[in-house]
């Protein structure tokens, strides 16, 4: 196949996920490289889920050998790889998936790796790390922390599953909004706009507002009228049917929107990050940094316009010429803060038509977390509030993990422990409590099902957390889409979810 | 009985199993817990009707199917039929995992049973490469719990009416072992939902069908003469160029697969666009307006798939009480999912006993009644075949499925119920692709 033909055949293999996060989050994806540590089966479903769309690279550091409970609920081993090393086995049918992405292993205990080789860890776009110790889990947080590579925790516990994403700053360009308003600046028009405008009839609105745009209700509705006069009449004095009228009027609250810039933005621009760019700075910062001084100058306190228009009822010269009044503004603007910036960057096109949908995910490392300082108190007793609250799955989460410090092993694996465990579990979530000054309810029912979960790893909830974490690490990958900050939790008893910030 | 911690070689027992294989899954099925359902015991017999007796239909073997079929055998299921009708495209291997590049061509539902069943031991899927509306009651009877992982809706109403078929009713009290549990799991990019249905119990597809959302369709006068997007001149070269065109030949339909078609309209669709100083028309674009293309990722799928996977297992060992009864999730910001109790609709088309009205008076066109049942939101018929009894013999007033019928009867689309013999009060039985069983309605006239 020649190069050309294999491109075609990616553009047809790629072409449903392409239509989500173009060409050019495509090339992201293809040039990242990422670390599973643990191949149980909730890291095969995520790697699963990144090899399909074609991730550049994946290695899987992995000490365990296979067991055949391992067999059982996981997709990427086969039944004679009982006995093998699990970082092996899995690599070969999660490279079966898919020839262009390069699949590698690493037979050894992360514990080990961190003891001798913490640096193996700098060269990854992203690290996942699924169903591990609390302690090795905190190290591995801390070397990447200090490494700035992103970091993601998974973990599927009975019909709990959890995610935690610590990265110390994500920067989003295009976020891709479900529901944005629109960008047309009709309370304070361009020259451009005013001169293309009034090339229409269209003079009765200034004289009589002082230039001030319908703000309330009432001045909506009487702006409402005035549209509902303009429309043409026949001999009889009925309203002829119009539609470019009747879209107008139907569309009135939400296109006289004041052009505000967004809060999110507003905090972007007063960023430390952003007042204070140096030789260091990120292209995202520079870039931030020169649409903020567009603010303050060409812009009169605007950002750049976003250049695109809602379809709406009109001659098609008609639209295309208005499109374009606004279309050539962008360009203009846009040409105008690559003036603002010092050194070469090719995304200022496209930060200016996102302007308005700029964003930035700070995390907090797992340091914060678990100090007994720093513990976001108030957010895990408040949500307490209601005993069963998906954050009581957190705190058995962490409890099972202080289980696991004093004993060497979970709650409940074995039938004749589950009726003991209970006691020592219930214990451990007292101490929890006390360590960290909460004063919550957590009913006994909780612990009973954890130690009834018996640390078992049930497919489909392993499967839930392997697409949800997936997607996930794609954005972190493509810097599109918001990844969520910081804690998922996804209870598979009652199919609910929630995401806290601890 | 198990056994802690053996590491030894692989001895696979006669059943196919090996030691510690649905460790994973025994606790559930085999400790007593605070939530679990209240039918629910601990019992190792559970397991064992899994593997040997409990039998599955999954529907669709695409981007939900594939997934569901992999939950579901490592779940401990066993007896798993699938359906589908298509087979292999290169665009379905980026979500699609069972299928590779060889596949291509073929039957989705033969290559993902061998798949499955040959990477886990045991598990006995049966593919039919066959359309839903090729089985009866029969076929679909045999099976404890079905799943659906479709991308049509018209399918998916099919299926819902066809269940419902099968309640059986004992002096107006239904019988609850007709009930077949219904679990339907739905993906449009990063959105997805999952829902579970107990037919004649809970709210139905069709108790539901405004909340799915309408299709695009622009229209015609912005198409024929106003065109502003490239979507419009897109839609120009297929709605209008080419029947005019026949580039193709003589009756050659429009084949959104076929990229000689694709690159017909893309070229005509530049120009048009050209004429009118609109940018924007792209292959990519052109294909995913032609083919209606709903983007899709492998992420979404594994999401909702798990769900539903998880509910069928809830219902077959009575595990844990199922979702009452809807799950939306969207990924787009964060991870967002809500979950409510979908309502039934009381006077439901599909699943309600109340007899389904028409209210038009004696001057109204046939025309009228066929516009009323396609465009109502609550019916939203594709293509109704309307017959009715007149004279003691049964009569089709009008069916467009069949054209030579359609010829004949496409007169008494103009005609008045009056002038077609029709009585106030009188029956008519309405048949379209979106029920298995005709739907009556009563005639009312109005003044």
């Amino acid at each position: 196949m020649t190069m050309a033909d294999h491109k075609t055949n990616k553009d047809q293999r790629y072409d449903r996920q392409l239509r989500l996060w173009g060409d050019h989050g495509q090339e992201a994806l293809e040039n990242a490289h990422v670390c599973l540590v643990n191949a149980a089966a909730s890291g095969t479903e995520i790697l699963k889920n990144l090899v399909l769309p074609g991730i550049g690279a994946f290695t899987i550091v992995d000490g365990h050998r296979v067991s055949g409970e391992d067999v059982g609920n996981n997709f990427f081993l086969s039944s004679d790889s009982v006995g093998k090393n699990r970082a092996q086995a899995t690599t070969e049918l999660l490279q079966e998936l898919n020839t262009d992405v390069s699949g590698n292993f690493v037979e050894e205990n992360p514990d080990r790796l961190l003891d001798n080789d913490p640096e193996f860890f700098h060269r990854f776009s992203l690290v996942i790390a699924v169903q591990l110790e609390e302690s090795t889990c905190l190290r591995l947080g801390s070397v990447l922390w200090n490494a700035a590579v992103p970091f993601l925790v998974c973990r599927t516990y009975g019909l709990v599953g959890y995610m935690r994403l610590v990265v110390r700053e994500h920067t989003v360009v295009e976020s891709h909004p479900d529901n944005a308003l629109e960008d047309l600046r009709l309370d304070q028009p361009f020259p451009e706009l005013t001169n293309h405008i009034t090339s229409y009839d269209l003079d009765n609105m200034e004289k009589k507002h002082d230039f001030q745009l319908p703000r309330n209700y009432k001045e909506k509705e009487a702006f409402r009228q005035l549209l509902r006069e303009g429309i043409r009449k026949n001999e009889n004095g009925t309203p002829e049917e119009e539609e470019n009228f009747d879209e107008a009027i139907k569309n009135v609250n939400t296109a006289l929107n004041p052009s505000k810039i967004p809060t999110a933005v507003e905090d972007l621009f007063n960023a430390e990050q952003c007042e204070n760019i140096t030789s260091q700075s990120p292209a995202f910062w520079v870039m931030v940094r020169a649409v903020r001084d567009f603010v303050q100058a060409e812009g009169r306190g605007s950002l750049p316009v976003r250049g695109t228009i809602p379809d709406m009822i009109a001659d098609s010269d008609k639209f295309i010429s208005l499109q374009n009044v606004y279309r050539e503004r962008a360009l203009q603007d846009a040409a105008a803060v690559s003036r603002h910036v010092e050194s070469h960057l090719q995304a200022v096109g496209k930060v200016c038509k996102n302007a308005a949908f700029l964003r930035v995910v700070h995390c907090r490392a797992l340091v914060e977390e678990y100090g007994v300082d720093t513990v976001h108190k108030d957010e895990i007793t408040s949500c307490m509030d209601n005993p069963d609250s998906e954050m009581v799955l957190y705190l058995m989460l962490r409890s099972v993990d202080c289980f696991y410090q004093q004993h060497s092993r979970y709650p409940g694996v074995y039938n004749y422990q589950v009726e003991d465990d209970i006691v020592r579990l219930k214990l451990c979530v007292h101490s929890l409590l006390q360590e960290y000054g909460l004063t919550v309810n957590v009913k006994d029912d909780y612990v009973h099902e954890f130690c009834r979960y018996g640390a078992a790893e049930p497919h489909t909830v392993a499967a839930f957390m392997g697409g949800a974490a997936a997607q996930e690490a794609i954005k972190l990958i493509t810097h599109q889409f918001v990844p969520f900050n910081n804690t998922f939790i996804y209870n598979a008893m009652a199919q609910t979810s929630a995401t806290f910030q601890l | 009985m198990l056994r802690a911690g053996c590491r030894m070689a692989l001895d696979v027992g006669s059943s196919g199993d090996w030691d510690g294989r649905w460790r994973h899954v025994q606790k559930f099925l085999e400790r007593s817990g605070p939530f679990t359902h209240p039918d629910f015991e601990p019992s190792e017999e559970t397991l064992q009707f899994l593997l040997e007796t409990c039998k599955i239909l999954v529907i669709g073997a695409g981007g939900l199917g594939c997934e569901l079929l992999k939950n579901l055998a490592l779940s401990g299921f066993r007896h798993i039929h699938v359906v589908d009708m298509d087979t292999i495209d290169v665009s379905n291997l980026n979500r699609q995992f069972l299928f590779r590049s060889k596949d291509v061509g073929h039957p989705k539902a033969e290559v993902a049973a061998d798949f499955i069943n040959s990477r886990v031991p045991g598990c006995h899927v049966v593919p039919h490469f066959k359309k839903i509306q090729e089985f009866d009651e029969s076929f679909y009877r045999q099976f404890h719990i079905i799943v659906c992982g479709l991308d049509s809706i018209i399918a998916r109403r099919w299926m819902n009416g066809m269940l419902l078929s099968l309640l059986v009713y004992d002096d107006g009290v239904l019988d609850p072992s007709s009930i077949i549990p219904l679990i339907d799991g739905g993906t449009e990019g990063f959105k997805g939902n999952a829902r579970v249905i107990l037919p004649g119990m809970t709210a139905c597809i069709d108790c539901t069908l405004e909340l799915y959302p309408p299709q695009i369709n622009f229209p015609m006068c912005t198409i024929a003469s106003m065109p502003r997007l490239p979507e419009h001149c897109i839609e120009y070269a297929r709605i209008l160029q080419w029947p005019k065109e026949k580039p193709f030949g003589d009756g050659v339909a429009l084949d959104g697969d076929n990229p000689e078609h694709i690159h017909w309209v893309f070229q005509k669709s530049l120009e048009r666009a050209a004429e009118f100083n609109i940018i924007g028309v792209t292959y990519r674009l052109t294909q995913g307006v032609v083919k209606r293309i709903i983007p899709a990722v492998a992420s979404t799928n594994a999401v909702i798939a798990a769900a539903c996977a998880t509910e069928v297992f809830k219902i077959a060992t009575s595990a844990y009480v199922p979702l009452n009864n809807y799950l939306v999730f969207n990924d787009v910001d964060g991870l967002y999912t809500y979950t409510f109790e979908a309502e039934r609709k009381e006077n439901c088309s599909a699943c309600s006993q109340v007899p389904q009205k028409l209210q038009f008076p004696p001057s109204a066109k046939l025309q009228e009644v066929l516009e009323y049942l396609t465009e109502n939101a609550s019916l939203q018929m594709k293509s109704p075949a309307i017959t009715a009894t007149l004279e003691g013999k049964n009569k089709t007033l009008y069916l467009q499925t069949v054209a030579s019928i359609e010829e004949k009867t496409r007169p008494n689309l103009c005609k008045t119920l009056k002038e077609l013999g029709l009585a106030d009060g009188q029956e008519l039985a309405v048949a379209d692709v979106t029920t298995p069983q005709t739907v009556l309605f009563k005639l009312n006239f109005t003044s």
